[in-house]
């Protein structure tokens, strides 16, 4: 059935009957239609008069644009809307990221807002990879972090996406880690309103999250940490467990959070820390069997350029140092003199002469 | 540390009978001392291009090496197993130094003219040498072994002490953990690598001019390879030496026979590339040491 302008306008009646909305009949939205023939151009449907909270919610949040964002740029044709628990929902868990993406993968429009274009990197993150491979529905997808009619910007302090709510937010599946980070100095911190201190995407990223376990997640958080924590991780860097770790396809030897723990992380001085004296053994034991009392002495982030700190090893690089410089300063200079001089003698004696002596 | 050459043509497998007369050749090195030359400079190559990635291991160039050979597991078991032949060479030379001293009562291994220990002539030759360079006085004449050869040997001989005992205590740091203080697994680290890249620099400059490229001896002295030194290059460079032996009526018994073609052009093959990666090593560490400082 098509209109004067050629549009189809015909319902598929079954697949409207079996939808949630099945049981109204066509004037419980239309009400505007009265008479056959309808009107040239009839009045659009308006969803608020039932769905009066949703309309609330959405009217609150960043997607208030009615014309930009209507009802059905989410959940789809209006008269095949089905419950979000079934799997022909545009709103079904497994189905939300295909549904959000179809505005949020658009280059132009991630461009207009000043979006990230995050729709690529969320397929390809852990979550992505539960939803759309392993058809996990208590994965995270879109919704469950951001939210559904009430989106607010991540600036917004009522949004879950706002930084003092992330853990929350991500505690609502991953509990005990929220439990341990809360008690760590990062939850602390940020709990007592120091906003630099990192939230769970803070290291895990937002949208690309990575198994943590896997080689890249390695590699790629340990700069995250060095971000703020500078000094400790320029002297990581001087150690074998950071230049060995840059070297392909060995990404085992410690990262920071091997040693200090990564959500539950404590001062040194607390008993419970893995970096506390009593429990280095156990702490560089778990990659170095033999560890013992002595071993454990090692400093992870000694600086030999620091002579207070470690005067031995300042000590050590200094006298290497001198060896080095002296020892090529003295040959460089000797080495350069018999060449020039060499040089001069076979200039004097011809091109195949042994030097002569005065 | 001295020299044990003795004439011993049938012994050389690479010699076939006189050609030409014309040159005379004597016998510098034996067989044995060119292969542990040979065995020294391979595993020092191999120790060089595994260890330098592992020093600048921010360097791009690292990585690539590393990514190529299989990672760093791959890196360090190549570092290592060069690490164990060099060893056994330097156990080796252990063994013939007290064998000679010990078993044969060799004379003059520990002192004297043949014997790689620094003397009193050393002192003066080094002045000597000096002055000659900037034209203050007469070219020194040298023995058996001139002290910059002296200066090479010693310095790999450290080296290899102090190299080989820090990495052999990192890798096995737990085990020396137990006699080493906590600070010392830091200290090797840092000793390790300044005393590697002190022999890199040292061997792939100093080494390769004052013993190869120097214009005497440009573009390589093929000695430490064929054994054998022609009568006219022996008399100039070590004219001591030459004069002592003609005295003592001993340089008959150093006649060898001329090194035969191929042998020369294979270990020229062997040597040039030797130094062409060593000097490729040389610009990597300068490249490395100096983009990070």
């Amino acid at each position: 059935m098509q209109d004067a302008s050629g549009q189809n306008v015909g319902v598929d009646a079954d697949v409207f009957h079996s939808s949630i909305h099945g049981s109204l009949s066509c004037t419980d939205c239309h009400t505007s239609i009265k008479e056959y023939p309808h009107p040239e151009k009839p009045v659009a449907v308006k969803c608020v008069a039932c769905h009066a909270d949703q309309a609330a919610a959405i009217a609150g949040s960043i997607h208030a644009s009615a014309s930009a964002h209507p009802c059905t740029s989410c959940h789809g044709d209006a008269h095949a809307i089905f419950p979000k628990d079934d799997a022909r929902s545009a709103v079904y868990p497994l189905n939300i990221p295909r549904t959000c993406g179809n505005c949020h993968s658009d280059p132009v429009l991630a461009k207009k807002y000043g979006l990230q274009n995050v729709y690529s990197v969320y397929m390809d993150s852990i979550h992505g990879y539960a939803v759309s491979k392993e058809g996990l529905l208590v994965a995270a997808n879109c919704m469950s972090c951001h939210g559904s009619h009430n989106i607010l910007s991540h600036k917004d302090p009522k949004s879950p996406t706002y930084k003092t709510n992330i853990p929350n937010t991500c505690g609502t599946c991953h509990g005990g880690v929220m439990a341990e980070y809360s008690a760590g100095v990062h939850g602390k911190a940020v709990a007592g309103g120091n906003l630099a201190a990192p939230v769970c995407s803070d290291c895990h990223t937002a949208h690309s999250i990575l198994q943590p376990t896997l080689a890249d997640f390695r590699m790629q958080s340990t700069p995250i940490c060095g971000s703020c924590h500078k000094g400790r991780f320029a002297t990581y860097q001087d150690t074998f467990h950071s230049q060995l770790g840059l070297l392909g396809g060995y990404v085992q030897t410690a990262r920071c959070w091997d040693c200090h723990g990564a959500h539950n992380i404590l001062p040194a001085s607390d008993p419970a820390s893995p970096i506390n004296k009593a429990n280095l053994i156990k702490t560089c034991g778990r990659c170095h069997a033999d560890a013992n009392a002595s071993f454990v002495q090692y400093q992870p982030h000694a600086n030999p350029r620091n002579r207070k700190l470690n005067p031995a090893l300042y000590f050590t690089r200094f006298f290497m140092n001198l060896l080095l410089w002296s020892v090529l300063g003295f040959f460089s200079l000797h080495t350069l003199l018999w060449f020039i001089r060499a040089k001069r003698e076979q200039g004097k004696s011809g091109p195949t002469g042994e030097a002569k002596d005065d | 540390m001295t020299d044990e050459t003795g004439a011993r043509p049938t012994q050389q497998p690479e010699s076939q009978p006189q050609a030409s007369g014309k040159e005379k050749y004597y016998v510098r090195f034996t067989l044995a001392q060119r292969y542990l030359h040979a065995v020294l400079f391979t595993s020092f190559l191999g120790l060089a291009a595994t260890g330098l990635p592992m020093r600048f291991s921010d360097n791009p160039a690292a990585r690539f090496v590393a990514r190529e050979v299989g990672g760093f597991g791959a890196i360090l078991f190549l570092h290592k197993f060069c690490a164990v032949v060099l060893t056994l060479a330097f156990l080796y030379h252990l063994k013939d130094i007290a064998g000679r001293a010990l078993v044969h009562k060799e004379k003059g291994i520990f002192w004297g003219p043949t014997s790689m220990v620094p003397n009193w002539k050393d002192v003066k030759d080094i002045v000597g040498h000096l002055r000659w360079f900037v034209g203050l006085g007469p070219k020194p004449q040298f023995e058996r072994y001139a002290y910059w050869e002296k200066f090479d040997y010693w310095a790999v001989f450290w080296g290899m002490l102090v190299i080989g005992f820090s990495g052999y205590a990192m890798w096995f740091a737990p085990f020396f953990a137990k006699f080493l203080p906590g600070w010392a697994l830091n200290a090797i680290l840092v000793v390790h690598g300044e005393e590697a890249l002190l022999a890199i620099l040292f061997i792939f400059s100093i080494h390769f001019v004052n013993t190869h490229l120097r214009p005497d001896s440009f573009p390589m002295d093929m000695v430490i390879f064929t054994g054998k030194e022609t009568d006219e290059e022996f008399r100039k460079k070590r004219a001591l030496e030459y004069q002592r032996l003609a005295s003592e009526g001993k340089l008959e018994a150093k006649v060898g026979e001329k090194p035969v073609y191929w042998w020369v052009n294979f270990a020229k093959v062997i040597g040039f590339t030797a130094i062409l990666i060593g000097l490729v090593l040389l610009v990597l560490t300068l490249i490395g040491y100096f983009g990070n400082a």
